[in-house]
């Protein structure tokens, strides 16, 4: 037996386990601070994609459009967008403006960097806010194409920047710091993971840095745009930080941001799967270990110590149990690779996107544990479904489009990931590192217990 | 936050706080959007233009109408976006229309279709994907019809779903037809519903002629069945006598849509989105329409009435008195137990083509004011009434929605009154085929504002500090982050039915609870208000 690599097999796509670019763009202007971000295209999109943030964050998130109507697609949208930037410029008075395509723009082949440049050059001394560009065709890729192609555009364009009073002095005082690019966590892991850093006595700057903009308090005065996000004088020092870690083993060999500052600037970049599990969490504390040169605080020991040992008392609930897991690639990665180690098996990965990196790790993970596994990629929940049925798993692991999956196969569904919008807290969901895999851990042991102890006849109160 | 009242506000400051924060064109154009609404006056609004680029809209695209809000509710047919990922994905199951599909019955609306358009398709064209996800989705389910929605990119690059469609259809011999709703067209989602409107009155309406058994034959026209809202009518149609034949489109399948046309008058909810449809049904069949309104009990009461006069039978609106009385008892004790925690509260209301109109008459029933109303993507007489009809300007944006030359069915059109009954009737108070809109129901002094924004909505919210903010989930949390609560009058906040009495009993109480609750006044912390005495220290 061996891992199974299947790619798509319909060509329409029927229920898809993937969302598109410019909603990946956007989330990462949400975590710039000061940031208001344009779709370059119908309202349409911006609409639906707001309501998407929405209803899994539960926060108000402001998109502006270009509003495209029928001329606009004919004869170019640089009007639009020229007005649409006066506009935003002049209610939100933003510090940065993060400008990404849709398939409208993309298709009619307008050249948006052009009519920025022409936009600034018109407006010649006149402070305007940053503009920051980036290109996400949906039709070539999924949310987390257009999520990492936003990090990297905001990176070279604040590497490339000319430093500010304020940043040139951040740099002189930062001491050991290190960039952080997280990939598409929840606001409590980015907050876990800054925690984390900070206790290694480290300054960070993250791209995006969503945990306040995205899950924050109530206000005592209307905010035009909410507080929080990597502030502009952070980013500027990005050239000057000489450790970057980057998360996402799909990132790997990829002209990621991480791997621009690395050639640009000699950062030392760590591309890292993300800390789910114990072997994963180990190497993030490694590198920190390396990058800061001190040892892992006690705390950290404690944290690993309590979930070895909620391992091995759980084992005997999870050893042998099949999983299925679907949703971002990265995120699919690392739970298989945490379902190995707790004596689960992952018997069906999926993810909407190219996802050529889930089949090399997954080979990797038969070499080490000989579990079969099947991996789908370009999937669409008809195809996970078709594999459910003859796998016969019991728990799926992903986001809430799984639903209807775990409804029919009468099998729990563990929550993992976006969009989650049939539960609440959602921004506050811990996947990484000693303690959110702890969190997730005690979910999925619970889920299977629940299950059993729903299917006693006896009723057991006792399991 | 407390609800201080100040319900006369200085009516020209508000505005020109409002749009001090525009650029000058921008405000120009802003300015005929709100108004400050005197009822004994004809004030002209603004409204169906284009959103300014650059503002943030709640408005979403013709396709979002199109395939969302019309088609959306109706289980039986494949309704396959033809485009790249994003649009099928952020319309799939999100509304809140439940449906019935019975024991056997197809349902389609937990899937979501997509040709998932790539690289290679927008470059070559994507006829030849169009082709092969329809077999596709006929091989699985082999569904009674298929709907092909057309995406932005769509048009742009020349795919003509209308003759993919019909070759489909001639091969699989179902029903096929496609909607060019890409999103660019017109101003709004109001686009689509017009659009829906054409292609299902083409491609359905007028199939079957088989007739309902029932004396009083009707179609609800413009009610989604959000919150199981088709549910409650149906019931109370059921036990007055009236048999319904169609709606569209709340617990909908496409087989109702097909023997619409044999239904002896078309009951009109949401004016805006469906209006199209009960004209043309009028001009093909005779059948005319009447607007009436399910949300309250009073307007429920007074709709019930008028049907039972349109139809002129003694025993149905006795039927009908015996309905309404046994419905009444409920609503008045539930008035009653809320009315003391409700009263003289200011509630606004922005959302949809109607339900800002039509929530009116609950917050009225529960002695709330609403302080400040408007739609998002009406057009000119759903505010001021159809009489403006016949002068509006047709622009550019709706020029390109197509409008159909319908003519009479020279077999099957069918005059249900004559020219002279419909006077008789009109005399004594029923209406047809009129609609007076949301302004002259207004109070003096209420702000009407079309299409709002969000730095509109919030100089409101500071001017009046309103019990309760009703819009959609895009404005739910900036509302609430300020301690106001805010009810969504989309999805119901996955509550209701709101409908006729029992559901006017539900939002009663749900209002009381709503606005009265103890979260709301924790939002302060304690360390944040000053003690009296500091500010006795600063006065002397
Ligand atoms: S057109 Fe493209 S960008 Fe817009 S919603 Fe659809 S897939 Fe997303
Ligand atoms: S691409 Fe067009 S059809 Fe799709 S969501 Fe955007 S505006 Fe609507």
């Amino acid at each position: 037996m061996n891992v199974i690599n299947k790619a798509q097999t319909n060509t329409a796509t029927k229920n898809p386990c993937k969302l598109c670019s410019p909603f990946g763009a956007s989330l990462v202007f949400k975590g710039i601070r000061g940031t208001i971000p344009i779709l370059h295209g119908s309202q349409g999109c911006s609409t639906y994609i707001r309501r998407y943030f929405i209803s899994h964050f539960r926060e108000p998130v402001d998109i502006a459009s270009s509003n495209f109507v029928e001329e606009t697609s004919i004869f170019g949208g640089e009007k639009n967008l020229c007005e649409a930037l006066e506009n935003v410029n002049k209610q939100y008075n933003p510090e940065v403006i993060g400008v990404a395509t849709t398939c409208l723009s993309e298709t009619i082949g307008d050249d948006v960097p052009l009519f920025l440049n022409d936009f600034l050059k018109k407006k010649g001394a006149e402070p305007f806010p940053d503009i920051i560009f980036v290109s996400t065709p949906s039709y070539s890729g999924t949310h987390m194409d257009g999520f990492h192609a936003a990090v990297r555009s905001i990176v070279e364009y604040y590497s490339r920047s000319r430093q500010t009073e304020s940043s040139a002095s951040l740099i002189s005082q930062a001491g050991k710091s290190v960039a952080v690019f997280p990939n598409f966590v929840s606001p409590e892991d980015i907050r876990h993971l800054k925690q984390i850093i900070l206790d290694f006595g480290m300054k960070f700057v993250f791209v995006p840095d969503y945990s306040d903009t995205l899950d924050g308090a109530t206000w005592d005065k209307y905010k035009k745009i909410p507080e929080g996000g990597t502030p502009k004088d952070d980013l500027l020092v990005l050239q000057k930080i000489s450790s970057v870690i980057e998360f996402g083993d799909s990132l790997d060999g990829k002209d990621s941001a991480g791997k621009f500052l690395g050639s640009e600037f000699g950062s030392k970049r760590y591309g890292l799967g993300l800390p789910v599990g114990i072997d994963l969490t180990d190497n993030f504390l490694n590198s920190l270990e390396i990058i800061s040169g001190r040892k892992t605080p006690d705390k950290y020991i404690a944290q690993r110590g309590r979930l070895v040992d909620a391992y091995c008392d759980a084992h005997k609930y999870l050893f042998g149990k099949k999983a299925v897991v679907f949703g971002e690639e990265d995120m699919v990665m690392s739970i298989a690779r945490f379902l190995c180690e707790i004596g689960m098996i992952p018997v069906l990965c999926a993810s909407g996107a190219k996802g050529d990196k889930m089949r090399e790790i997954s080979q990797q993970l038969f070499l080490e544990y000989k579990n079969e596994i099947i991996v789908r990629t370009k999937a669409d929940f008809v195809d996970i479904e078709e594999e459910s049925e003859v796998l016969n798993p019991d728990l799926l692991i992903g986001n809430s489009k799984g639903y209807s999956l775990s409804r029919k196969l009468g099998i729990p569904l563990v929550r993992v990931g976006f969009p989650i919008h049939d539960r609440f807290g959602a921004s506050r969901i811990s996947h990484l590192c000693y303690k959110g895999t702890q969190e997730l851990f005690d979910r999925i042991v619970n889920a299977v217990i629940a299950k059993k102890q729903s299917e006693s006849v006896a009723g057991y109160t006792y399991m | 936050m407390k609800n201080e009242k100040k319900i006369e506000p200085d009516g020209e400051v508000l505005v020109e706080d409002i749009l001090a924060k525009y650029p000058p064109k921008v405000a120009k154009k802003r300015n005929k959007s709100i108004v400050f609404n005197d009822p004994s006056k004809d004030q002209p609004i603004q409204s169906n233009v284009r959103t300014i680029p650059g503002i943030i809209t709640q408005r979403g695209c013709c396709y979002a109408g199109c395939k969302g809000v019309v088609l959306g509710p109706t289980r039986d047919i494949i309704n396959l976006t033809h485009g790249p990922i994003g649009c099928g994905f952020y319309s799939w199951l999100t509304r809140r229309n439940q449906t019935r599909p019975g024991p056997k019955g197809d349902n389609y609306m937990p899937y979501c279709f997509s040709t998932d358009m790539q690289d290679d398709n927008i470059v070559f064209g994507g006829e030849k994907k169009l082709k092969e996800a329809i077999q596709e989705a006929y091989d699985i389910f082999h569904p009674k019809a298929i709907g092909i929605f057309a995406t932005c990119p769509v048009g742009l690059i020349g795919d003509d779903i209308h003759s993919v469609a019909k070759e489909m259809k001639e091969k699989l011999g179902i029903n096929i037809f496609g909607f060019s709703c890409e999103g660019y067209k017109g101003v709004s989602q109001s686009a689509g519903h017009h659009i829906a409107n054409n292609q299902i009155f083409k491609h359905v309406v007028g199939l079957d002629d088989k007739k309902k058994k029932g004396k009083f034959l009707i179609n609800l026209l413009g009610e989604y069945n959000i919150g199981g809202d088709a549910f409650l009518i149906e019931d109370l149609f059921e036990r007055c006598g009236l048999t319904l034949v169609s709606t569209f489109s709340g617990n909908s399948s496409v087989e109702q849509f097909a023997n619409c046309h044999t239904a002896d008058l078309n009951l009109v909810m949401c004016h805006r989105s469906i209006n199209y449809v009960a004209d043309m049904m009028e001009k093909k069949f005779g059948i005319p329409w009447m607007k009436i309104n399910f949300i309250g009990a009073n307007a429920s009461a007074v709709s019930l009435r008028l049907i039972g006069r349109y139809f002129e039978d003694e025993e149905l609106s006795q039927r009908i008195e015996k309905v309404i009385k046994e419905e009444m008892p409920a609503v008045e004790a539930a008035r009653k137990e809320v009315m003391p925690h409700t009263k003289d509260k200011l509630a606004m209301i922005f959302v949809g083509g109607s339900r800002a109109h039509h929530y009116q008459e609950l917050f009225a029933e529960i002695g709330m004011r609403t302080i400040a109303a408007g739609y998002e993507f009406a057009h000119k007489d759903d505010y001021e009434g159809r009489k403006v009809l016949p002068d509006l300007k047709v622009d550019a944006d709706s020029r390109n929605i197509e409008e159909l030359v319908v003519e009479k069915d020279p077999e099957r059109y069918k005059l249900r009154k004559t020219s002279e009954e419909l006077k008789k009737l009109r005399e004594s108070g029923v209406e047809m085929k009129e609609y007076d809109g949301m302004m002259p129901e207004m109070v003096n002094n209420s702000v009407v504002i079309d299409d709002i924004s969000q730095h509109e909505t919030e100089m409101l919210i500071a001017e009046y500090k309103p019990a309760v903010f009703c819009a959609g989930i895009k404005e739910k949390y900036t509302v609430q982050k300020r301690g106001v609560p805010m009810k969504q009058l989309h999805s119901y906040d996955y509550g209701g039915p709101f409908a006729v009495f029992k559901g006017a009993v539900n939002f009663y109480r749900e209002m009381d609870r709503t606005i009265n609750s103890k979260v709301w006044g924790l939002i302060k912390p304690p360390w944040d208000s000053v003690p009296e005495i500091t500010a006795t220290f600063v006065l002397e």
